[in-house]
């Protein structure tokens, strides 16, 4: 019945483009009077008192989920277009050939534009090695596409501003540069599963279809129902142990073990973060909570990029293909790039 | 006519192969539809990212979902 709705509706609007350029100043304006509008709600429609810690609870959740929705919304429909026009095809014609460093960072980069799911990691990987792609560089790819995802660009934007948001980025890509380089020198190939490199791919003989505006849009629109249908239980849930925390955990809680003076504070972050698995929607309110009660940004960020990016499952995956010395050299140098991090974001700030 | 879906598991590959057999269902078309997750035999057609689509040995698509009304016409075109 859906389907039949939309067909009816291709046809009446020929320029899909039109559908954004109407939405968006709607969704400016809501966005712009949303802060307004809540605290008109909290203060006056309800009557709530404005210096109680259940008032600043209540307030805090209904005004953070509404935006972070709208943000969210918004940049993965704008990074839905933008990956319409990658293709791990595309991007691995773009490496092949590529020396080690030039190749890990376009493919660092390149990680994060092109649309990418775990499921696909080892179809990926053995695309990449049989298109004669270095491992390093290979290894830059697999580390950039989890570990810089638009949902966590989102939430940091969202909640901690634009500075975070671009820091997360770069060191995120500093990561994936630096740890795919240090593979690439280490010559690790021998480690792979030997079978990997008997394998003959086919070549794809069917030309990738040229795709006009209005299947961009589609495509914005898709990523927009699939991503946010998946995550929107995950900000929820973590606005509201936020916004619980908000109001009644003390400040300077979390400063004795994971503030910027506890040196041990950033590896014992990593460890944690390593075997825990949680997908970016969910573990960014917890790092909110974790900065706001006195952690320090440089352990809250590696917390994060351990959970995010290093996660059991995708190593459990990679074994079909990697030997178990890859695998744990893969996890270490990674570990070691995120405690770098840390441990510069907290002699900095 | 032979339709393969290429994909280990995934829940868009799981999506595309119910969808096809819908189709195939509904059209009453007369196709053996095949999931292929053996990456081996994925690779041999060389796409890299799933699910992907196959009709007689010839890749359709791939990375995606299509809509049902594609799906429809690549068969017809194929028969």
């Amino acid at each position: 019945m859906f389907s039949k709705f939309i067909k009816k509706d291709s046809i009446f609007i020929k320029n899909k483009i039109l559908i954004p350029i109407i939405l968006l100043p709607v969704w400016l304006i809501l966005y712009i009077y949303l802060e307004p509008i809540v605290n008109g709600m909290v203060y006056n429609t309800f009557g709530m008192n404005k210096i109680s810690q259940i008032t600043e609870t209540i307030r805090f959740f209904i005004y953070e989920v509404p935006k972070v929705l709208m943000l969210l919304t918004l940049i993965v429909f704008v990074v839905g277009i933008i990956r319409s026009y990658f293709s791990p095809e595309k991007t691995r014609k773009a490496l092949e050939g590529k020396p080690l460093f030039v190749g890990n960072i376009m493919a660092s980069s390149l990680g994060i534009v092109t649309p990418f799911c775990s499921c696909s990691a080892i179809p990926l990987f053995l695309g990449f090695v049989e298109a004669g792609i270095p491992l390093g560089v290979t290894f830059s790819f697999l580390i950039a596409a989890p570990m810089i995802n638009e949902v966590a660009i989102v939430l940091l934007f969202g909640l901690f501003g634009w500075k975070t948001a671009l820091i997360y980025v770069s060191t995120g890509l500093f990561i994936a540069i630096f740890s795919g380089w240090v593979i690439g020198k280490l010559k690790l190939e021998k480690w792979v599963e030997p079978w990997v490199y008997e394998i003959k791919a086919g070549n794809l003989t069917m030309e990738e279809e040229k795709l006009n505006l209005n299947h961009r849009i589609d495509a914005g629109f898709t990523a927009v129902r699939e991503i946010v249908s998946k995550v929107w239980i995950y900000i929820i849930i973590g606005i509201a142990i936020g916004a619980g925390a908000h109001g009644y955990v003390p400040a300077e809680f979390m400063a004795s073990f994971m503030g910027k003076d506890v040196w041990y504070s950033v590896p014992l972050a990593v460890l944690l973060g390593v075997p825990m698995y949680s997908n970016a929607a969910g573990i960014i309110p917890i790092v909110q909570v974790l900065l706001e009660k006195g952690a320090s940004l440089g352990t809250s960020l590696a917390f994060m990029m351990a959970v995010i990016g290093l996660s059991l499952p995708e190593t459990i995956i990679l074994k079909k293909v990697l030997k178990y010395p890859l695998i744990f050299t893969f996890v270490g140098i990674v570990a070691t790039g995120i405690m770098i991090v840390g441990f510069l974001f907290n002699l900095i700030f | 006519m032979n339709i393969k879906i290429l994909g280990t598991g995934c829940s868009k590959c799981i999506n595309l192969e119910t969808k096809v057999k819908e189709i195939v269902k509904q059209n009453s078309i007369d196709a053996e539809i095949q999931k292929v997750s053996e990456l081996q035999d994925i690779m041999k057609y060389g796409i890299m990212s799933t699910p992907g689509l196959v009709i007689n040995e010839k890749v359709v698509s791939f990375g995606s979902v299509p809509k049902d009304a594609q799906i429809l016409q690549w068969i017809k075109e194929a028969m």
